[in-house]
């Protein structure tokens, strides 16, 4: 049976009880069977095949299984107080898990049918427009847990938390549908992190959808870790809808996985609002990491920036699609889009495009977008004093990297980046940046 | 301790330097001088180890063992250090994270344990004082937003740092006005030692007056047309380069 017509039949069936939006979760999948999957017909699949994915015969759930918390620590952090969501196969692990719930609520999305019913209505599918794509029609319908953050007006959550979704010793390929919703309300502050790692080598693919409300007035960071093993899929959704005066930031660090799409859309839907999108992708053979990113300024006198770092090596593949919305009456826009791209090899490849659509005529809009190889002088120069080529090379993209990663606000987290650069370009290499 | 012979080298089929002769004993100071053009940089480039360029003939001889097949870092690793004239920036790379790597691969080279960073630290201060470079300086990106001065002090500092025996300043005069050529100066006259030696390389004399050579070498067309003294080099200053090119294209 072809993958659609199985999703389909197990939604049909009731193998995968969502949660308790029948009528929606209806309509969801209806728009999947009428769409099927993107291909490279679709202008915004040109460049990212997800044919050989689909072939695979993926079972569509599994059960717990055992995870010690000692082997979990590689891939969270450990010095910092956190708070900790840890999902095992798409099912929450009470055990692995651990959250201080006295000033938000933080715990599955099952939970909060029970603890928070008027948020949950409220919010899930907020951020998803009427007629999404069908991966996000497919989320929809069959996601049946998740992460569920809400944070209360002015409360100021300090500890980060941190999101990981593990699949270990699974009977077959897996296809999971994981979901966040993130809600923060006024003048209220939250740290996220959030990671996909597989255990036990089997191919998993992911298709994820987090949605993020911030209110007026909020500051919401997002922190994408992307270093699975490289039998994984990742299809990572991320809808925003920002009110007035609200500071919303996703950071995605791709380095692992076989096939990585970042869909990214932001909502600008009250004034004086901000939205950061920054990105490191570091990748090598077989391995291609697409971003698609869309920032709506519906509103007048909100800024975005973008800023997007890719090295590439062997024959990775790179795909960058950043469009930019500015509405008629959205006056006093600024939005800057930036996608800087190193190629190691000749057979490594970046395909990149912005995409500006702007109706109104007082604005600040600017995009770039450079691909290169590492400067000879440069490299040279360090050569000269002594520094290896590989550390010299290292170096370099280490600097290349740079402004992406100084924004990192958690101590931990950055140390940590750190660490999985160094070790992807194979150095030993102590940079502090 | 360098030897040169007969070196001709080209880069995408030019040929800039047609057969240079140089022998540089430890405890001198040589004076590379010549008009725009005349291959001087890349001289310094081919001593360095810059792989664009292609060796045609001769040979590099430093310490009596043959450095041409060397990588840029296995000559800095045995004491050869190359002054920029045009120091790279490296956004992002401190000084002092790029020194303790610098130093510290180095050693390793060498088959030393990297240096104790209270060390490293106390060392990088008093060749600080040395070169006048204020407390700030370590902790700033690497050649980014310096100005020219800073770039070449920045530059002598990191020669007092790994100490050569053998320095190659490429016109590290160009860009620096008279206080800062004094303190770049007076830098390396006191990293100066029997045991090492410095090649300068200068379109003028100015510097000269201040890192005063033993010998002065003239280079033409890829060539070392004429050698001799200090007083060559003020002689250079007062009737130009007209007169040795003269003479060269005469023989």
């Amino acid at each position: 049976m072809k993958l659609k017509d199985k999703l389909i039949q197990a939604y049909k069936d009731g193998a995968t009880r969502g949660l308790s939006f029948e009528a929606e979760r209806e309509k969801y999948i209806q728009q999947l069977e009428e769409m099927g999957f993107p291909t490279i017909k679709d202008e915004e699949w040109k460049y990212t095949n997800l044919l050989p994915i689909l072939k695979n015969d993926y079972q569509l759930s599994e059960s717990l299984s055992e995870v010690t918390a000692q082997s979990l620590e590689e891939y969270i952090l450990t010095d910092t107080d956190t708070h900790l969501v840890v999902f095992v196969n798409g099912q929450y692990s009470e055990e692995l898990s651990s959250v201080d719930d006295e000033h938000a609520c933080i715990c599955s999305l099952a939970e909060a049918e029970v603890k928070k019913p008027e948020i949950l209505k409220k919010y899930w599918g907020s951020c998803l427009p009427e007629n999404p794509d069908s991966l996000v029609a497919l989320n929809s319908a069959l996601s049946n847990n998740g992460t569920f953050i809400y944070v209360p007006k002015n409360k100021v959550i300090e500890n980060p938390i941190q999101i990981v979704y593990i699949t270990n010793d699974v009977s077959a390929d897996l296809f999971l549908q994981t979901r966040n919703l993130i809600v923060v309300e006024e003048n209220a502050q939250a740290q996220i992190t959030e990671r996909h790692q597989n255990f036990d080598g089997k191919e998993v693919f992911t298709n994820a959808l987090t949605e993020i409300n911030a209110a007026a007035n909020s500051i919401v960071d997002f922190y994408k870790i992307q270093n699975d093993k490289r039998s994984c899929t990742l299809i990572d959704n991320t809808w925003v809808n920002q009110e007035k005066t609200s500071n919303c930031t996703v950071d995605t660090f791709s380095f692992g996985g076989k096939f990585i799409r970042n869909n990214l859309s932001f909502l600008l839907n009250g004034e004086y609002a901000e939205s950061n999108m920054r990105g490191i992708t570091l990748i090598g053979q077989n391995q291609l990491v697409d971003h698609h990113t869309l920032v709506d300024h519906a509103v007048p006198n909100c800024q975005s920036n973008e800023l997007y770092k890719g090295i590439f090596d062997d024959n990775a593949k790179g795909v960058f699609n950043g469009k930019v919305m500015v509405r008629p009456d959205s006056q006093k826009t600024n939005a800057f889009q930036s996608n800087n791209n190193l190629l190691l090899t000749d057979s490594a490849s970046i395909d990149t495009k912005p995409q500006l659509e702007i109706y109104a005529d007082d604005v600040a809009c600017s995009h770039g977008c450079t691909i290169g190889q590492l400067d000879d002088e440069a490299l040279f120069y360090l050569r000269s004093r002594g520094i290896p080529f590989k550390e010299a090379q290292a170096m370099l993209m280490y600097a290349f990297a740079n402004d992406v990663l100084s924004n990192v606000k958690i101590p931990e987290l950055k140390e940590k980046l750190n660490r999985i650069i160094a070790e992807k370009l194979g150095v030993e290499l102590n940079i502090e940046v | 301790m360098l030897e040169i012979k007969d070196l001709k080298a080209s880069i995408e089929g030019n040929k800039i330097l047609t057969g240079i002769n140089l022998k540089v004993n430890a405890g001198e100071v040589h004076a590379i001088m010549g008009p725009n053009g005349s291959g001087k940089s890349t001289l310094s480039s081919v001593i360095a180890g810059r792989e664009e360029y292609e060796i045609e003939d001769g040979s590099i001889d430093f310490n009596g063992s043959d450095i041409m097949a060397l990588s840029p870092e296995e000559r800095s690793h045995k004491g050869i250090f190359l002054s920029f004239q045009y120091p790279i920036e490296i956004p992002g790379v401190s000084v002092s994270n790029f020194l303790k790597t610098s130093l510290n691969e180095s050693r390793k080279a060498q088959g030393l344990e990297p240096m104790p960073a209270g060390d490293l630290l106390k060392m990088m201060r008093e060749k600080m004082e040395l070169l006048e470079i204020k407390k700030g300086f370590l902790s700033r990106s690497l050649n980014q937003g310096f100005s020219g001065g800073e770039k070449k002090r920045n530059e002598i500092f990191q020669m007092a740092m790994l100490e050569p025996k053998l320095a190659i300043l490429d016109e590290t005069d160009s860009g620096l006005d008279i206080d800062a050529l004094r303190i770049v100066a007076n830098g390396v006259n006191k990293l100066k030692s029997k045991d090492n030696a410095t090649i300068v390389i200068t379109h003028y004399q100015r510097l000269l007056d201040y890192i005063v050579p033993d010998y002065v070498h003239v280079l033409y067309d890829g060539k070392i047309v004429k050698s001799g003294t200090k007083e060559l080099a003020l002689e250079l200053e007062e009737n130009g380069y007209d007169w040795i090119i003269k003479e060269a294209e005469g023989k």
